[in-house]
């Protein structure tokens, strides 16, 4: 299994982190270490297993008999509710505007060209 | 003041008849706890965060209750520690990362509310590998913990500072994460009861998520009597997590004393071969033995996934991290590192906040669900993943519980493994399986190596059977076990 430069520089930019020269040829092998070691599961034939995304299934330990679908997943009405935190969460921001109207400030995304 | 020397000895129900019979207040006993945290805590650094206002104000409120002869909730005056992936409101809650330095949340996990209002008294932040990524401690963005039976060695990991804070006596009890081994390994190397739920059984709400489908909240404590007492407490249906579950909560503690004559032990073979320390076999050997004395029933079964459940659980746990951690942007909390543009901001954010291993993960994860990879990678792991579950529902089909050392080796030496990330995961190989398939088990003390080195025997029970689990585990207890 080998891992290039370039897989590593198109994973880090799909994921958003900027790498130093140091990290990008770090990552190249052991991602390439790991990766041959995931190979592993390769011995098993899976083509008759489904998929196994989440262990107990929606609504695990309620009776849905005489429930309706929402309940029986747990679900609720989508109604909304006062958390009361917005100044809370707009105290502790990086950079944020609390009033009149609270909002998160960021660096421009419009005009940028091919950025954002 | 008539509190004990040392805080070590208390548990929660030596807590409750000293606070009834007015030996010591709440007061007094927050303020002893803290201050032996003051005293360990420079050589453990098992502590990231303390919270001592809201500590000595809920304390005080108990001891109200104690003066007007008012009955006391379950756990009344008991000190807590709370690992720091779990959100606290008004204090600060990094996941061990830089990237969440200065966050403080505005809410509680539902997990501390809920020991705030059995009465807990809640003393701070413990230390974990960041974003609870790590098997060591040693990722830690705040320098690693120190294994208090030896401070050459880790604690495990992650919710390392957690187990190190009740092993040291400096909370008598506190809550871990385990994602795949992270309450059970720790609890295993510092030598103290560990207990992961089944998934859904307490509310992951408030908890910073790093794989959603493995995720679970668990204590530890000194007694399993202690740990059964908290579940009676955290586990339960919660309104704001949509996969806890609905099943009713026994009564924990009422099974505690059921007999465990008859109960069928499944020893799987693949559990006790390459890569186990033969220290520690032969302690788990001698505790399975100890069991059978006592009438259990010990018998072989055959686990035969248990090889893959390591590249799964890295493939499964990476992917979901990739997209969980994606909300560290630098835009809502926490680190921003400024940059021209927002993405070049988002970039040089993550890039400086996230540390070594959690980059790792993310690029891990986003290769395994990234186009032309997705089938190769993810999909391949959540089918073996439907594999090793089956694994553990055939076994289930034929033994009440299964046994297993819950690591492979003993507390290792800090620095010994962080050069080869693949050495560290195999740390995780005997937890992973049951992280992946979804049910409870506990690490409880199973003797020394070296007289000195806990080991750990883990026992694993079906979907829900905490009951069944924590029952074989006080046992054992009262047999000598933990001393074997």
């Amino acid at each position: 299994m080998n891992i290039s430069r370039q897989d590593v520089l198109r994973v880090a930019e799909l994921a958003n982190l900027e790498l130093t020269e140091g990290e990008i040829e770090t990552y190249a092998s052991q991602l390439a270490s790991i990766l041959s070691f995931c190979e592993k599961l390769n011995d098993l034939d899976t083509a008759n297993v489904e998929p196994l995304a989440q262990v107990l299934e929606a609504g695990a330990g309620t009776r849905p008999s005489q429930q309706d679908v929402m309940a029986a997943q747990h679900l609720r009405p989508d109604s909304p509710r006062d958390a009361k935190v917005i100044a809370d969460v707009v105290r502790h921001a990086p950079d944020a505007v609390e009033a009149p109207v609270p909002y998160f400030r960021v660096p421009k995304v419009i005009d940028r060209g091919n950025e954002g | 003041m008539t509190a004990a020397p040392t805080s070590a000895g208390w548990t929660v129900s030596s807590i409750r008849s000293a606070l009834e019979a007015r030996k010591v207040s709440a007061r007094e006993l927050t303020r002893d706890f803290y201050a032996r945290i003051e005293a360990e805590n420079p050589r453990l650094n098992a502590f990231l965060a303390l919270s001592p206002e809201r500590a000595y104000a809920q304390a005080d409120a108990i001891d109200a209750k104690v003066a007007r002869g008012e009955p006391l909730p379950p756990l009344a005056g008991v000190p807590v520690a709370i690992k720091d992936v779990l959100s606290t409101r008004g204090t600060e809650t990094t996941a061990g990362s830089k990237i969440l330095q200065g966050y403080v949340p505005p809410y509680d996990a539902t997990a501390l509310e809920r020991l705030d209002r059995a009465g807990a008294i809640f003393l701070g932040k413990t230390n974990c590998d960041e974003f609870a990524m790590g098997s060591s401690n040693e990722n830690s963005a705040y320098g690693p913990v120190h294994n208090p039976v030896d401070l050459d060695r880790v604690p495990g990991g992650s919710s390392g500072g957690s187990a190190a804070a009740v092993a040291a006596g400096l909370a008598v009890i506190t809550l871990g994460t385990d994602t795949g081994g992270s309450i059970r390994q720790p609890g295993a190397l510092c030598g103290v009861p560990a207990l992961m739920p089944t998934y859904g059984r307490v509310s992951r709400y408030g908890l910073i998520a790093f794989a959603s489908s493995l995720d679970r909240i668990g204590p530890f404590a000194r007694t399993v009597e202690d740990v059964a007492r908290i579940m009676e407490v955290i586990a339960g249906r919660d309104p704001l997590d949509a996969t806890s579950a609905g099943h009713p909560v026994p009564s924990y503690t009422a099974q505690l004393n059921e007999p465990v004559k008859g109960l069928r032990l499944g020893i799987p073979a693949e559990y006790f071969g390459e890569g186990l320390d033969p220290a520690v076999r032969e302690k788990v050997e001698r505790g399975v033995a100890r069991l059978a004395e006592m009438g259990c029933v010990p018998a072989p079964i055959a686990m035969r996934h248990t090889a893959y459940a390591i590249p799964t659980y890295y493939l499964v746990a990476t992917a979901e991290a990739s997209s969980n951690l994606a909300r560290f942007d630098g835009v809502r909390y926490g680190l921003r590192v400024p940059g021209g543009t927002l993405g070049e901001m988002y970039r040089k954010t993550r890039g400086q906040g996230f540390g070594a291993e959690v980059k790792r993960r993310i690029m891990l994860g986003t290769y395994a669900l990234s186009a032309g990879y997705y089938d190769a990678y993810y999909l391949k792991a959540q089918k073996v993943r439907a594999l090793i579950k089956s694994d553990f529902d055939r076994a289930f089909e034929q033994v009440d519980l299964i046994l297993t050392p819950t690591s492979p080796v003993t507390a290792f030496k800090l620095g010994e493994r962080t050069a080869d990330p693949l050495a560290m995961y195999l740390a995780d190989i005997y937890t992973v399986t049951g992280s992946l398939a979804g049910v409870t088990g506990i690490s409880v003390p199973c003797g020394k190596v070296c007289g000195r080195l806990p080991v750990g025997l883990q026992i694993i029970g079906p979907h829900f059977e905490e009951g069944r689990v924590l029952r074989l585990a006080r046992a054992f207890e009262a047999a000598g076990g933990f001393d074997l």
